[in-house]
């Protein structure tokens, strides 16, 4: 009687155990599953309209100054290969890079900032993520019209570079302000119109990195942070 | 151990539910196909949840037209998102 009674026992205190640790388990799937979900749920909204201004006034600067020292010495952009010289190259690389540099310099200073005053950190899963869907295309299209640039299609790479800057936006739309999207698909439409109207590539260029971008920072600016 | 189960809440014993006002936290609103996307569940199955935690008072919801379609918009209450921390809370509680 004694022995049944400590195996009785025994299997009870097991199973309370067991039952406990199953009911710990659960709470603990549940807090990781809330986290998950909060985490893939939430957005990047830590941007702020000023460096979408700033990027569109370092664009126009760049397409006037890309127009100055070279484009106006060489004849209409087409779709052939031309002959550039070494410097002619040069000047492009430096103006391009130039841009990307000021950009992303007031792009991390002003969401920096944006994201202090959200109390939230910069660098999270939220920015990681649009800087990924966002950077895929971008550095796809980049290479692309380095090695265009290389061979001397220079008619072309207003075009592909403004396509390219467009699918980034639409594809890291999802991750961030629905706005985005749209802003993305006018890209799109100028990059199409670039390569249709290849001569005036460089003014579809400047509406579409200069125009556009200080269009939608002032109205982010309006809509979310005022 | 009695006295934390007290701070659990019934509300939250639901998956479907836990996982709804989870998003909703950290969301000034979800839609509803967002929700459904997200979760995984039928139309059926949420909308049922989403009237139990709107009975409750933890969420509230405004219905639009979106392009002439309706959707339907939700997001926490002041006393949705205080009931929430209390059962994280509880449930940290318990887990130490």
């Amino acid at each position: 009687m004694q022995k049944f009674y400590l195996e009785y026992t025994n299997i009870i205190s097991t199973l309370q155990i067991k039952v406990l640790s199953v009911n710990e388990k659960d709470y603990i799937q549940d807090l990781k599953e809330i986290k998950d979900l909060m985490d893939r749920s939430s957005k990047f909204r830590s941007l702020n309209g000023l460096s979408g201004v700033l990027a569109g006034i370092f664009s126009l600067v760049g397409a006037y100054l890309g127009y100055q020292w070279v484009f106006s010495q060489l004849p209409p952009l087409s779709y052939l290969p031309i002959e550039l010289t070494a410097t002619q190259t040069q000047t492009i690389w430096i103006i391009a890079l130039g841009i990307i540099g000021l950009t992303l310099a007031g792009l991390v200073f002003f969401s920096s900032k944006e994201a202090k005053k959200r109390k939230q950190k910069l660098w999270n899963s939220q920015s990681k993520r649009v800087l990924i869907h966002m950077g895929i295309p971008l550095i796809a299209g980049g290479l692309l019209s380095a090695i265009l640039l290389r061979e001397g299609f220079l008619g072309m790479l207003p075009s592909l570079t403004l396509l390219f800057f467009g699918v980034g936006l639409v594809n890291a739309s999802h991750f961030t302000f629905q706005e985005i999207r749209l802003m993305g698909l006018a890209e799109i439409g100028l990059g199409l119109a670039a390569m249709w109207f290849v001569e005036w590539g460089l003014y579809f260029w400047a509406v579409g990195f200069g125009l556009l971008n200080i269009a939608s920072g002032i109205f982010f600016q309006i809509r979310y942070n005022s | 151990m009695k006295e934390l189960l007290k701070d659990l809440d019934k509300a939250f014993e639901n998956k479907i539910r836990l996982c709804i006002m989870s998003t909703l936290v950290v969301n000034e609103y979800m839609d509803f196909n967002a929700l459904k996307e997200l979760l995984d569940v039928t139309d059926g199955n949420l909308a049922s949840h989403l009237k139990y935690l709107e009975k409750k008072a933890y969420i509230s919801y405004r219905k639009e037209f979106l392009a002439r379609k309706p959707n339907t918009k939700y997001a926490a209450t002041d006393e949705g998102r205080e009931a929430f921390k209390k059962h994280i809370h509880a449930i940290e509680q318990l887990l130490k």
